[in-house]
């Protein structure tokens, strides 16, 4: 009885597999095996090139600003992220009337299409029109170029992402904070612990695991970065002088604008081994099991 | 599989001799030219009953790699729209039939057609023909000029200067009025490599348009000039408002004293404007007023290699149709692009009218570049007048980075 029931469970679970094996796991196979050829599209011959197209990547400065780029996305974005996010979970569960309607606002953005998202910001970020330079200019600060300033734009750029995932992010902690037993704080403040002991010892630890998924998931959602960029720069080329180009949107440019299928798998490879050997790293070092 | 294919078609064509041919046309979605094409088809069919033309049409941003994914795939249209740039890599994939020198004989097309259509010329001979093609010229705002009490549009760059000081209202980068809305990326970078390069006495692009030839004295003279527009003048700033089409849709708001634009743009800004506008001739510098330059483009139909047999022979009917007189007039009235043949194109009646005027009067001497990786090439050119207008870089420096970076890409095309 036990070992059909499994069988039956070994069953229903191969569809799920047979999925993935034919929708993620051949292309990306593939791509690996594009990666050693000059695959163009329009090409008739696509030779065998070996890791020329690897070889290239070294000396393609494009390539080096596009990987900056979206570490710089990854390290200020992911840390802000969270401790925002951190921050109003905690003032939303100090309060009780209103609650609800405050984590729909800020839960809204999250789910609101980000081609109407990133229209929004440039209309609030536009250097000429934008109620954020009037605000400056009010505070007689002088006007900013945002995103149409080679050395702004990335700033910009990652703020709308920010904007955009901390709804999801606030959730996720209060989730997390409401798993906290009660009980822990009252016995804290009976041993004459301090609010501020309370977090640091109770909250912070506990949080452990939600935080860990943030980072991971964080990570590899900003390593990923392509919708925002394309939207809000124009003409999906990216910011001024590819101030704000990801990896992920240079791959786009290459294949699908300039039909370079081989160089662009050749990349497509390259992020893919950075973001599993970032994860790796993360899961090896941030888990963390704490005995109270 | 493929034996099996090929018996199922044969048995299908023998046993349906007599049926009609449907070809399949493929162009990008632009709502005027889409109806255009509608109307057209339905007019084509009438006079041949036994060919039925089915139009399919994709979003502009995935257009060309909707058709790029087909050619490997031996799927597709059997005539296709295509960018006149784009031709040198469809080409030689292979993806295109000559015309049948039968029907098109290349020394007819050559002396009836603008000067611009032999870029699509390839090893002597025509890989695909446009109905009409599209020059540049300057919009202009009348009620702005009125205001700032100018009575005619500009004729020379000098003019366009003083007349876009006059203009432009605020100061950088708080202008509520710009006096010309500047747009490295939109049709500038054009005017830069054809038209200016050439004023200023030199050449862009070699004979064969396979080495660039602009990194001199006259290019560095073009992109000074062109830089100066923003930097020295203050005439505006470029992406003045949101989006992809922000000079347009400024000029269109009315809030920019003039634009350099194409022009398909006519209908738009015609549906758009609500204030007095007109068209002008690109201007010319004062040292050299008889050097009148201006960019060319178009898109070409093509009879892909899926067209065979009876197919072919209906493709070539319908190229021959689209490319007829009264197809050139009706596309001028309904998509507002200007005919292709020289005969229309001198028409007086068309000459004179206050918006093509201007378009088509420059027809004769209308470059058009031989891009090999459109895309790469504009990047080239947008990323080094940037570098000037937003780092503060040498215009010489930037001119010389934009033909090592574009002679790259034409080397690895040519290689």
């Amino acid at each position: 009885m036990r070992r059909h029931q499994t069988r039956t469970a070994y069953t229903f679970l191969l569809v799920p597999l047979l999925f993935f094996l034919i929708v993620r796991f051949l292309p990306t196979l593939s791509a690996l095996r594009l990666s050693l050829f000059d695959w163009n599209i329009l090409k008739e011959q696509q030779p065998f090139v070996g890791t020329d197209n690897y070889q290239r990547l070294l000396t393609d400065g494009k390539f080096a600003q596009a990987l900056k780029n979206t570490a710089l996305y990854t390290v200020i974005g992911v840390p802000v992220q969270i401790a925002l996010g951190l921050l109003v979970a905690l003032l939303l569960n100090k309060i009780r009337a209103l609650r609800g309607v405050f984590r729909a606002l800020y839960f809204a953005p999250y789910v609101t299409p980000i081609v109407a998202a990133a229209w929004v910001w440039q209309w609030l970020f536009s250097p000429q029109f934008g109620p954020v330079n009037t605000f400056l200019v009010w505070l007689h600060i002088p006007p900013q170029n945002f995103l149409t300033s080679p050395d702004q734009a990335l700033a910009t750029t990652a703020a709308l992402v920010v904007w955009q995932n901390l709804g999801f992010q606030v959730v996720l902690f209060l989730a997390g904070l409401s798993a906290i037993p009660r009980s822990y704080y009252e016995a804290a403040e009976i041993d004459g612990a301090g609010s501020s002991q309370a977090f640091w010892k109770i909250t912070w630890p506990l949080l452990n695991p939600t935080i860990v998924f943030s980072v991971v998931t964080g990570t590899i959602a900003y390593l990923q970065l392509f919708t925002q960029v394309v939207n809000l720069n124009f003409t999906d080329q990216g910011g001024p002088l590819g101030s704000t180009t990801t990896v992920a949107l240079y791959i786009y440019q290459l294949a699908f604008g300039r039909f370079q299928m081989g160089y662009a798998s050749a990349i497509t490879v390259v992020l893919f081994v950075i973001i599993l050997a970032i994860t790796l790293v993360q899961l090896r070092f941030l888990t963390r099991r704490y005995d109270l | 599989m493929n034996k099996v294919l090929a018996l199922a078609l044969g048995l299908s064509l023998a046993s349906a001799s007599a049926a009609p041919v449907t070809l399949t046309y493929w162009q990008y979605e632009y709502a005027s030219k889409v109806d255009a094409m509608n109307d057209l088809i339905k007019k084509f069919e009438a006079a041949n009953p036994d060919i039925k033309i089915k139009q399919e049409t994709f979003p502009y941003d995935a257009y060309s790699q909707k058709v790029a994914s087909s050619v490997p795939a031996g799927q597709g249209p059997d005539v296709v729209n295509l960018y006149y740039g784009w031709l040198p890599q469809y080409v030689d994939a292979g993806y295109l039939q000559p015309l049948p020198a039968k029907e098109f004989p290349t020394a007819t097309i050559d002396s009836t057609y603008a000067p611009m259509v032999k870029t699509s010329k390839m090893d002597g001979k025509y890989y695909a023909l446009p109905t009409a093609v599209r020059t540049l010229a300057l919009f202009y705002n009348k009620d702005l000029f009125k205001q700032a009490g100018i009575a005619q549009p500009p004729r020379t760059w000098e003019d366009l200067i003083a007349d876009g000081q006059k203009i432009v209202k605020g100061a950088p980068p708080r202008y509520t009025t710009l006096g010309f809305g500047i747009q490295p990326d939109g049709q500038d970078y054009h005017v830069l490599r054809e038209v200016l390069v050439r004023q200023f006495g030199g050449q862009p692009y070699g004979k064969d348009g396979k080495t660039v030839t602009y990194d001199s004295a006259a290019g560095t003279k073009a992109m000074t000039f062109y830089t100066d527009l923003q930097t020295k003048y203050k005439l505006g700033v470029p992406n003045f408002f949101p989006g992809n089409n922000s000079y347009r849709d400024a000029f269109i708001a009315g809030k920019v004293g003039m634009i350099i634009d194409g022009s398909f743009a006519i209908n738009t800004i015609k549906d758009g404007a609500k204030f007095n506008w007109g068209v002008a001739p690109l201007p010319v510098l004062a040292s050299n007023p008889n050097e009148k330059d201006n960019f060319g483009s178009y898109w070409v139909n093509g009879i892909t290699k899926n067209a065979k047999g009876d197919k072919l022979d209906a493709a070539v009917k319908f190229l021959k149709f689209l490319t007829s007189a009264d197809t050139q007039r009706y596309w001028l009235e309904n998509v507002g692009e200007i005919p292709a043949s020289r005969s229309l194109a001198a028409d007086p009646n068309l000459l004179k009218n206050p918006v093509y005027g201007p378009f088509i009067a420059s027809l004769p001497y209308a470059s058009s570049t031989v891009f090999v990786d459109e895309a790469g090439q504009r990047k080239a050119w947008v990323d080094a007048i940037n570098t000037v207008l937003l780092k503060g870089a040498k215009p010489a420096d930037a001119v010389k980075q934009a033909a090592a970076d574009e002679q790259k890409i034409l080397n690895s095309y040519y290689k």
